[in-house]
């Protein structure tokens, strides 16, 4: 009996150490997570700031002052040691983050997550993720410069890695139960892929295909114009591109091939798009050039940006930088200021690839040539690991094939992409960091290849300039809209826009420059661009601001940024209004009508036009384009501009009609059907929050990276605005890092980001920034002139070599 | 001092001491010394030890958290659900510890047995 009492408790002993050691599904190993020693309490607290730390390889001091933002500007005696600190630095206040972003971008979430994310992995490995970032690194290393700071970045992470106890990790690494691996400079390769494949990894080729084949060529091209009939685009109509001696690629007469495909993989969200602009000094007040830059992203936390100074001897940078890349991304330095918008062009293109017998060669100009294979070895958490082989040709990969998303035994679709062209884009910003003028800027761009950025430029100099940089292949005329024969060698890209050649403008006479993702260039450019799903509304109304008057402010720029009128609603409402037939709306729906009939078109926060307009717009949307709700077939419904367009234009299309009713509508039925069905869920919507205004509707937030966890999101973050708004802040995207700056000498500048510099959940700088960005407030950057603390500075770090 | 106040005193003194070197488990070890050392009878085997380290755990995680105003105790009192309420989970946390060290204390208890026995 004893003896049994001893075993039973033995067991008990034991069962209780495992219960409380193990992780259960999402349910963390509870002893390890809750304990007061290593758990999540050792979390609770602010970084440390203050003090000095000893870091190997450091040739001399870094010294690190925090200002109230608990922004870092660090001073160091020379590059290397810079970038070794930067990586020191980020990974202090993001490791959990910046090691995350790179797993995703190799597609190695199973690895943390388990099988629920086999998928994603697989999907991210066939698209090429890893095989581009060892093109990138590879390139890179061609590179002495490059490769040495890349490797001190890495470094500086590790060191602040290897000195973690487990107490110490970050607490996503304890709701997972894992730890931190060593950093490495393939790893800012893949974090400079992820953020390729977010701004330059969509396309519609698949979509474009099924489109033709349904609806045939001319009513493909009614709605999917090449242009709409109307352009205003970044580069000015007025360029004259005379200087262009290379012609575009002549026409080999090929056709598609009119393939049907069910389901293609995922695109970046279309929102991702940014506004930039910049006037110079004689149409600045103050008659200092003055610039603006805001990214619109996924509204995450941690955040996509940490601000940092980054300064030596030599230079002194300022800005956003993203956790896991070396420099200051969109930012400023004593002599000029940068950022980025995207400037998405059709760098995706997809061939149908035969195969033989046993798929180890695939037909090209009537001869056999051999794939090569690439295994990808997917961990999985807790099971055993997944072999994907990947099958590459001169295109690229094979993402489709009898493995995946795809039935045919011997056929497949190779991606050709610009993201898999090695590139040294990490050289673009260590050079723009350290630039001082006009030539400088060009300089460091000439290395940026994908994604293709309008890279807006402004100097102390008084000179504004703006880039459309990337490497763009010379396509014939309708190259790549559809899916190509990948068995005839005319069908792949025969060259590439020489850089030189690629649009641009310096000091334009209109004495600004602009860009929201909108048409790169108008008809006249040589080459051909066709629409990438350009922005058509956030463009025209930041260019009609420039155009409005004479001078503009620094207040004019904020008051831009937090723009919120809705020029989409402004071109469609009052048709709509007009045209309707509103003699059967019942008491509840004549009270919405009057509501949007006195709204002004302004998306603000206590508004319920916008709302109004989202249901009403979003159901008429969907009734026009319910052709394109086909089964088992991947389609893109058209743009909105185009959708307006027709609506307004061509009224009585057989589009308008809804194919499941016995009757035929027009664009007049289908106004009063969606403004009823509006309605009806407005009402629903007021039942269940008590109102429609814009803010309760949109309910803005900011959710956790790791599956949006809540407890670490933001919610109901009130702010106005929408997609296409130039405050194009939307549910859970938008203006991630707003910067202004104004080129007096050194630069003045603003900025702000909705998160905050740590990624904490248990810091107070976690999410700190986030009102006063919902409030269209800026925070001054204290931009330091030397290593000297200033009244901003609230707390000093000195890292020191290790002996 | 009764062995209870005694069994009790030690259990917390001792589970700090090897905290200092010892993961989360640590709290079993020093249930399960004290149980062998300090036996005690019936449900003050379980009882004393679970009290003990659930008040050490407790009170360790409010001052490791009320300096930096419980802004992430609330969060992970969201996350596991425990209605966002901080105290909550330093009870939860308590009571984790409170069972390991118990159930430990149980098995010091048996093997204490056992040894005694076989003197």
């Amino acid at each position: 009996m004893k003896y049994f009492k001893l075993i039973l408790s033995f067991v008990l002993t034991i069962g209780i150490f495992f219960a409380l050691n193990t992780k259960f599904g999402s349910i963390p190993p509870i002893g390890k997570f809750l304990n007061p020693y290593t758990g999540v309490w050792q979390n609770e607290i602010d970084e440390s700031i203050t003090g000095e730390v000893s870091i190997p390889d450091l040739k001399d001091n870094v010294t690190v002052h925090y200002d109230a933002e608990l922004i870092p500007h660090v001073f160091a005696q020379n590059d290397l040691d810079l970038y070794r600190a930067q990586g020191y630095i980020t990974a202090k206040h993001r490791l959990w983050q910046m090691e995350f972003q790179t797993f995703a971008a190799s597609g190695r979430l199973s690895e943390i997550i388990g099988a629920a994310a086999l998928n994603y992995d697989r999907q991210e490995r066939r698209r090429g993720m890893g095989y581009g970032a060892e093109q990138t690194l590879n390139k890179m290393a061609e590179d002495e410069t490059t490769s040495a700071m890349v490797q001190a970045y890495a470094d500086g992470v590790n060191s602040y890695i290897n000195q973690l106890e487990p107490k110490d990790l970050p607490v996503e690494y304890k709701l997972l139960d894992y730890k931190p691996e060593a950093w490495t400079p393939k790893k800012t390769a893949l974090l400079l892929m992820y953020m390729t494949k977010m701004l330059a990894g969509g396309d519609e080729d698949m979509e474009n295909t099924n489109a033709l084949r349904l609806f045939g060529k001319e009513r493909f091209d009614l709605l999917f114009p090449d242009f709409f009939d109307i352009t205003d685009p970044i580069i000015s109509k007025d360029t004259d591109w005379s200087f262009i001696d290379v012609p575009q690629t002549p026409t080999p007469n090929s056709t598609p091939i009119l393939d049907s495909i069910s389901e293609t993989i995922d695109k970046p969200n279309p929102d991702n798009g940014s506004n930039n602009w910049a006037v110079s000094g004689k149409k600045s007040t103050t008659g200092n050039a003055i610039l603006a830059n805001d990214p619109h992203l996924g509204l995450n936390l941690p955040s996509i940006w940490f601000v940092m100074q980054l300064s030596t001897p030599d230079h002194n940078a300022f800005g956003a930088t993203l956790p896991g890349a070396l420099a200051v991304i969109s930012g400023f330095n004593q002599h000029i200021a940068w950022g980025e918008t995207n400037a998405t062009r059709d760098v995706i293109d997809w061939y149908k690839i035969e195969f033989n017998a046993d798929r180890t060669q695939y037909k090209f100009d009537n001869q056999w040539k051999d794939v090569s294979v690439r295994v990808e070895e997917i961990k999985i958490k807790g099971k055993e690991t997944y072999k994907d082989s990947v099958l590459y040709t001169h295109h690229g990969p094979v993402v489709y094939d009898k493995n995946f998303k795809s039935d045919q035994e011997l056929a497949g679709y190779a991606m050709q992409w610009t993201g898999h062209i090695p590139g040294n884009g990490q050289k673009t910003f260590t050079e723009l960091n350290k630039a001082k003028n006009y030539d400088d800027y060009t300089e460091a761009l000439k290395n940026w290849i994908a994604p293709a950025q309008n890279f807006v430029f402004a100097s102390t100099e008084g000179d504004i300039a703006l880039w459309i940089q990337g490497l763009l292949p010379n396509k014939w005329e309708g190259q790549g809209k559809f899916i190509m024969d990948g068995s005839k060698s005319e069908n792949d890209w025969q060259g590439f826009i020489p850089q030189e050649f690629n649009a641009h403008t310096k000091n334009p006479e209109r004495g600004f420059v602009s860009s929201a993702n909108q048409h790169p260039v108008d008809e006249t450019y040589p080459y051909y661009v066709f629409n990438d799903g350009y922005e058509t509304y956030r463009n025209r109304v930041i260019n009609d601001f420039f155009n409005s008057k004479d001078k503009f402010s620094v207040q004019d720029f904020k008051d831009l940024h937090n723009n919120n009128y809705n020029l989409k609603a402004a071109e469609i409402v009052p048709y709509m209004l007009e045209h309707m037939d509103n003699s059967s709306l019942t008491e509840e729906e004549k009270a919405i009508y009057d509501e949007i009939k006195t709204w002004q078109f302004n998306n603000d926060i206590n508004e319920v036009g916008p709302s109004i307009f989202r249901q009403w717009y979003g159901k008429l949307y969907d009734m026009v384009w319910d052709e394109f709700d086909v089964e088992d077939t991947a389609l893109e419904q058209p743009f909105a501009y185009q959708t307006i367009y027709l609506l307004k234009n061509k009224g009585d299309d057989a589009f308008m009609d809804i194919v499941d009713t016995p009757e035929t509508e027009t664009a007049k039925d289908l106004f009063l059907l969606a403004f009823k069905e509006a309605a009806a869920r407005l009402i629903e919507i007021k039942a269940e929050k008590g109102d429609y205004t814009w803010v309760t509707y949109k309910a803005t937030h900011a959710s956790h990276l790791l599956q949006g966890l809540p407890a670490f999101s933001v919610f109901d973050i009130p702010i106005g605005g929408d997609r296409s708004i130039v405050n194009a802040t939307s549910e859970d995207h938008g203006p991630s890092w707003r910067m202004i700056v104004e080129m007096t000498s050194p630069p003045t500048a603003f900025g702000i980001y909705p998160g905050g510099q740590s990624g904490n959940p248990g810091s107070k700088y976690y999410d700190n920034f986030i009102d006063d960005w919902a409030a269209g407030k800026y925070h001054s950057l204290n931009f330091l002139q030397s290593n000297t603390a200033t009244d901003a500075i609230i707390s000093t770090q000195i890292l020191t070599p290790k002996n | 001092m009764s062995k209870n106040i005694i069994n009790f005193i030690v259990t917390i003194v001792l589970a700090y001491l090897l905290s200092l070197f010892l993961p989360w488990w640590s709290v079993m070890t020093a249930a399960l010394a004290t149980a062998l050392f300090i036996p005690l009878r019936k449900v003050a085997v379980f009882v004393i030890p679970f009290l003990a380290v659930l008040l050490f755990w407790f009170v360790m995680s409010y001052f490791l958290s009320s300096g930096n105003d419980f802004t992430l105790a609330k969060r992970i009192a969201v996350l596991l659900p425990l209605g966002g309420n901080p105290y909550v989970l330093m009870l939860v946390t308590g009571v984790v510890g409170g069972l390991a060290a118990g159930i430990a204390a149980i098995f010091g208890k048996q093997l204490s047995l056992v040894l005694v026995g076989r003197k």
